[in-house]
C-alpha cells in the first residue's frame, strides 16, 4: 500500500494509548529542585523593592530576580520580534501576574511557600485596559487596492457593521512545563512541552549570554500546544534555565491550571468594522475595514498576527477597490499570542457576519451571494495575487451544500416548540465560507529557510532529522510517509530522530499550517536525493534496502541536508503590502446547526458539516482529526468559552468556570476532504492546521440568526445572558 | 501503610493517608500515564479505575483506595504487549492525537463497557462527559469506542 494517503496507525499512537509516552511532567531526574514564579498582584505599578522576608527560613531555596540576568552577562527580554518583554519585571510592571522573580527548592510545597514570602512594594499606577482609549501601537498595517472611493460612488448601496470577538483559550490538556539542566560546561539544556524548539533555543542564548554550542532545547512529547506553545514556552524554559543556572541543580517548572490560565497569552480580543458598497443584484463592489486587536502589555508576536488578520479580512470575495486598515494596540492586560488561525478567526467572524447582514437587507439569499462574489481560478485578491490554481472554492460550497442538504433544511420550519412539556425550542441552519493562506506570510519561507537532514541507515532504513515537532497533529507518522512515498519503502523505515537543537537542524517553527506543505516539501526532496545517490549506478531493479547496504560500504556515511526552496514567481512587497500573500490558499465551508432553548438562552449545537480543501491529503485520519477538532474549537469560541477580565487577567482561572466543549457539547461531525492539489506541496499537500479555526464561529451565529428569526449581537461568545434580551423580541 | 492492589500486584505505600491517589501511582509507584489537567476533576486526565469505577485520582485520597482493586492505563494491555481492543481502535482510527486525555479517556471507555457491553453514540458521549480533549472534537473517540465495543461483543459471542 502507498505511503501516502493510507491509514497508517499514527507512529506515536501505541506509546500513548499505552502510558509508555513520557510528557515533561512525568519526567524526574536527581537532585532535582521546583521552580515557582513570583508574579505582580497589579495591573500596573512602579516596583520600589523586591526583598525577602527576614522571618522565613531562606535554607535550601535558590532566589532568581532581574539583577541575576544581567550580572551573569545576559539580557532581560524574552527575544521574538521587538525584545520589548523582561523575563522578569526589573522597575516597572505592565501587566497582572507578570512576573517579577523566582524561586526554586527541592520541596515543591515550599517553594510555592517561599514564593509568598518574596516582598515587592510597589507603587501602583492607573492601568490603561481598554483598546480603544490606547494610543500605544504594537503594530499598524494599511493595506489598499483600486479607488475606494470611486467604487463607493458606483455603488447602489453602502452597509456598515461592527464585529467584535473576544480572548479564547488555547487550553491545551497539558499545561506548561520545562525541567532545566545545568552543564558542566557552563550551558543549559532545557527539556519541555513545546511547539518550536528554535524559538527557545534563541531566546535562552539572549537571555543567558550564551553562545549556540552551550544551549540544547529538546522537545518531549507535548500534550497539545494550538499555537499557546509557539512563543510562551521562551519564558518559562528562561525561568527554569536562571533557576538551574543559579542553583546548580535541575529545575522543573509545572505550571497549575490557574496559573497557566492567568499567566499565558490568549487569542487577540478584536473589535473589526466593515463599510461595504454593494450593487442592487448582489455584487460586491468595495469595503473598508477596519481591524483593532488588543495586543496586551507586550508586543510578542501581534504584528504577525495582525498582519494575518489584515490578510483574510476581505475573505474569498471579489472587490474592485478595498483598504484595510489594522492596529494592534498596547494596554495592561496579560499579552495575547499566537492561537490556531492567527487573526483570521477574527477577521471571518466579521466578513461573514456582514455578507449575512448585507444579504438579508437585500433580500438576497446568503449562499447565492456567496456564490456569486467567490473568488476563483484567475481572479486577484487585493494583494493583487492571482490564483493561478488550486483554487477550490466552489467546490467546496458545492461539496457540502449537497451532503448537508443544506438549502431544504433552510425552508424547514424552525419551530421544534413541545406543547406537552411547554419546552420552547427553535431549530436554524447557519453557512460560512472562507479560506485560509498556508504557511508563512510573503516572503517568510524564503527568509526562513527552513532545513531538513536524512540520513541513511543499514537495511534501508531512513533517519528523519528535524525540528519540526509532533503536538499531537501528526508530524510523526506525515513526515514518514512523505520519506517512504518517495523513496518507495515501508514507512516503518523511516525513523524521526528526537527533537533536540543539538541534534536537529532548524526547520522553523511549528506554526502557520506549515509544516506538512513546507518542511514536508523539503523532507520530500532529501529523501529524493538520498533515492538518487543510493540508486545510481545500482543494477536495474535493485531492492532499495540492499542498494543502500552496498553504497554505505563502498561510500561511508550518506547524510542529506536540504533547504527550503522558493516556489518560482513568488513575489512580496511587504513595504506596499503587495504580491503573493501566501503560497497558496485552503478552502472551506462550513454548515452549522443548533437549536436555541428560548426560556434558558442555551445554545445546542446538534450537527456539523464542513467540507476543506488541504490539497492532497496526505493521511485522512489525521486531516480529519485537525479538521474536527479545530472546528470544535470554534464552536467554543462562538458560544461557550469567555475570558472574563478583572484588572487585564483571566478572572475565571479555572476548568470550573472557563468552559470547553465536552463530548455531550461536541456535535456529530461530518467531514469531507476535497483534495485540489498544490503543485509545489509534498505530492500536492497544502496546509490544514488552522483554517478549521476560522469558520465556526460565524456559522454557529447564523445558525442561531435563522433559529430566532431577529438579528443577534455580533459578538463571541454568544453567551446566555448576551443572548438572552434578544429572545424577548423572537415570536 | 496503606495497601491496595494496583494493576492485579499488591502494593503498599508508607504515604499521607489524604495524599492524592494520583501521587501515589506517579511519585510512589511510578506509573506516570495518569495524567494531571486540572488537579480539581474537572479535565478527567487523571482518570483510573477503582473496583472498575471511573474515578477521578487527583480528588481521591489514597486511604480511600485502600484494599481496592486499582487499574491504570499501564494495566489495560493484555499479555504479550498487545492492546487491548479500546487501545487499538483508538490508535487507528484518530482517537488519540496529542494523548494527554487518552489514558483517562480510555479508562472511562472501558469502565463504560463493563456495564454497557453495547452503549449508543449518546451513550458514550455521556459515558465520556467527565474526559476533556482538545484535540479531537471527540468524533473519532466516539468511533473508536464504538467499534471497540463491537469487538469485544463479537469476542463474547
Amino acid at each position: 500500500m502507498a505511503p501516502v494517503g493510507s491509514r497508517v496507525p499514527r507512529l506515536d499512537g501505541r506509546d500513548k494509548v499505552t502510558g509508555r509516552a513520557i510528557y515533561v511532567d512525568d519526567i524526574t531526574v536527581p537532585d532535582m529542585l521546583f521552580g515557582h514564579t513570583v508574579r505582580s498582584k497589579v495591573a500596573r505599578a512602579r516596583i520600589d523593592s523586591v526583598t525577602l522576608d527576614p522571618a522565613f527560613d531562606w535554607t535550601g531555596i535558590t532566589v532568581v530576580t532581574a539583577d541575576d540576568i544581567t550580572a551573569e552577562g545576559g539580557e532581560n527580554v524574552v527575544h521574538l520580534i521587538e525584545d520589548d518583554q523582561p523575563a522578569l519585571a526589573l522597575d516597572k510592571i505592565d501587566h497582572i501576574d507578570e512576573p517579577i522573580a523566582l524561586v526554586a527548592c527541592a520541596d515543591r510545597e515550599r517553594a510555592i511557600e517561599a514564593a509568598a514570602h518574596v516582598q515587592v512594594a510597589v507603587t501602583p499606577l492607573e492601568p490603561l485596559l481598554d483598546m480603544t482609549k490606547s494610543e500605544g501601537v504594537a503594530s499598524h498595517i494599511r493595506l489598499e487596492d483600486g479607488d475606494l472611493e470611486a467604487a463607493f460612488a458606483r455603488a447602489d448601496h453602502i452597509f456598515e457593521g461592527e464585529y467584535r470577538t473576544g480572548a479564547q483559550e488555547q487550553l491545551y490538556i497539558e499545561n506548561q512545563g520545562i525541567i532545566a539542566l545545568p552543564r558542566t560546561d557552563g550551558g543549559i539544556t532545557v527539556k519541555g512541552s513545546l511547539q518550536c524548539p528554535y524559538y527557545v533555543h534563541r531566546a535562552l542564548k539572549r537571555l543567558m549570554g550564551l553562545d549556540d554550542s552551550r544551549v540544547a532545547v529538546i522537545q518531549t512529547v507535548t500534550g497539545g500546544g494550538f499555537g499557546g506553545k509557539e512563543e510562551y514556552p521562551s519564558m518559562i524554559a528562561g525561568h527554569a534555565a536562571l533557576l538551574a543556572r543559579k542553583s546548580g541543580h535541575p529545575v522543573k517548572i509545572i505550571y497549575e491550571r490557574d496559573e497557566d490560565l492567568r499567566a499565558t497569552t490568549k487569542r487577540h480580543p478584536s473589535i473589526v468594522t466593515h463599510r461595504t458598497g454593494v450593487m442592487s443584484d448582489g455584487t460586491l463592489v468595495c469595503t473598508e475595514i477596519n481591524v483593532l486587536f488588543d495586543a496586551g502589555a507586550y508586543i510578542t508576536l501581534s504584528p504577525v498576527v495582525l498582519s494575518r488578520g489584515l490578510l483574510h479580512a476581505c475573505g474569498p470575495y471579489r472587490y474592485d477597490a478595498v483598504v484595510v486598515d489594522g492596529r494592534a494596540m498596547l494596554t495592561n492586560s496579560v499579552p495575547a499570542g499566537a492561537f490556531r488561525g492567527f487573526g483570521a478567526p477574527q477577521v471571518t467572524f466579521a466578513y461573514e457576519r456582514h455578507l449575512d447582514y448585507i444579504a438579508g437587507r437585500l433580500g438576497i439569499d446568503k449562499l447565492e451571494f456567496r456564490y456569486k462574489n467567490t473568488l476563483g481560478l484567475g481572479d486577484r485578491t487585493p494583494t493583487g495575487q492571482v490564483l493561478d490554481h488550486s483554487v477550490a472554492g466552489r467546490q467546496v460550497i458545492d461539496s457540502v451544500v449537497a451532503s448537508a442538504n443544506y438549502q431544504e433544511r433552510r425552508v424547514q420550519s424552525t419551530n421544534l416548540d413541545d406543547p406537552k412539556t411547554g419546552e420552547r425550542r427553535r431549530r436554524g441552519v447557519g453557512l460560512s465560507y472562507f479560506f485560509h493562506g498556508a504557511g508563512f506570510t510573503g516572503n517568510g519561507e524564503a527568509y526562513l529557510k527552513g532545513k531538513v537532514a536524512l540520513e541513511l541507515l543499514a537495511g534501508g532504513r531512513v533517519l528523519v532529522k528535524t525540528a519540526s515537532t509532533d503536538i499531537g497533529q501528526g508530524t510523526v507518522t506525515i513526515f514518514p510517509q512523505i520519506a517512504a512515498q518517495t523513496m518507495g519503502i515501508d514507512v516503518h523505515d523511516v525513523e524521526m530522530a528526537p527533537p533536540d537543537t543539538s541534534q536537529v537542524p532548524d526547520s522553523g517553527p511549528t506554526v502557520a499550517s506549515r509544516t506538512t506543505m513546507v518542511v514536508g516539501k523539503v523532507v520530500q526532496e532529501a529523501a529524493q536525493e538520498i533515492l538518487d545517490k543510493v540508486m545510481d549506478g545500482a543494477p536495474d531493479g535493485a531492492d532499495f534496502a540492499q542498494a543502500a547496504d552496498t553504497y554505505l560500504e563502498s561510500h561511508g556515511p550518506l547524510r542529506v541536508d536540504a533547504t527550503f526552496r522558493s516556489p518560482p514567481n513568488i513575489q512580496w512587497d511587504p513595504d506596499t503590502y503587495q504580491g503573493d500573500a501566501y503560497p497558496c490558499f485552503g478552502w472551506a465551508c462550513d454548515i452549522v446547526e443548533v437549536e436555541v432553548d428560548l426560556d434558558t438562552a442555551e445554545v445546542f449545537i446538534t450537527r456539523f458539516d464542513t467540507a476543506q480543501d488541504a490539497g492532497k491529503i496526505i493521511h485522512p485520519v489525521l486531516a480529519q482529526g485537525q479538521v474536527e477538532g479545530g472546528s470544535l474549537q470554534a464552536l467554543g469560541h462562538a458560544c461557550m468559552e469567555e475570558v472574563v477580565w478583572r484588572d487585564g487577567g483571566m478572572r475565571n482561572d479555572r476548568l470550573t468556570n472557563y468552559i470547553i466543549p465536552t463530548c455531550l457539547d461536541a456535535p456529530e461531525m461530518h467531514v469531507e476532504l476535497i483534495e485540489v492539489p498544490y503543485d509545489y506541496g509534498p505530492f500536492g499537500a497544502k496546509g490544514i492546521g488552522e483554517m478549521p479555526m476560522d469558520g465556526g464561529a460565524p456559522a454557529v451565529i447564523a445558525a442561531i440568526e435563522h433559529a430566532l428569526g431577529v438579528p443577534v449581537p455580533n459578538e463571541i461568545p454568544l453567551t446566555p445572558e448576551r443572548l438572552l434580551p434578544v429572545l424577548k423580541e423572537v415570536v | 501503610m496503606i495497601e491496595l492492589t494496583i494493576n492485579g500486584e499488591p502494593r503498599a505505600f508508607d504515604v499521607p493517608a489524604l495524599k492524592r491517589l494520583l501521587d501515589v501511582l506517579r511519585l510512589d509507584a511510578g506509573l506516570t500515564g495518569a495524567k494531571e489537567g486540572c488537579g480539581e476533576g474537572e479535565c478527567g486526565a487523571c482518570t483510573v479505575l477503582v473496583d472498575g469505577h471511573a474515578v477521578l485520582s487527583c480528588l481521591t485520597p489514597v486511604c480511600q483506595v485502600a484494599g481496592a482493586d486499582v487499574v491504570t492505563i499501564e494495566g489495560l494491555e493484555l499479555p504479550d504487549e498487545k492492546l487491548h481492543p479500546l487501545q487499538e481502535r483508538f490508535v487507528t482510527l484518530g482517537g488519540a492525537q496529542c494523548g494527554i486525555c487518552t489514558p483517562g479517556m480510555v479508562l472511562a471507555a472501558k469502565a463504560l463497557l463493563d456495564v454497557n457491553e453495547s452503549p449508543t453514540r449518546e451513550e458514550i458521549r455521556e459515558g465520556l462527559a467527565g474526559c476533556l480533549c482538545r484535540c479531537t472534537g471527540y468524533q473519532k473517540i466516539v468511533d473508536a469506542v464504538a467499534e471497540a465495543a463491537q469487538e469485544l461483543l463479537a469476542d463474547v459471542r
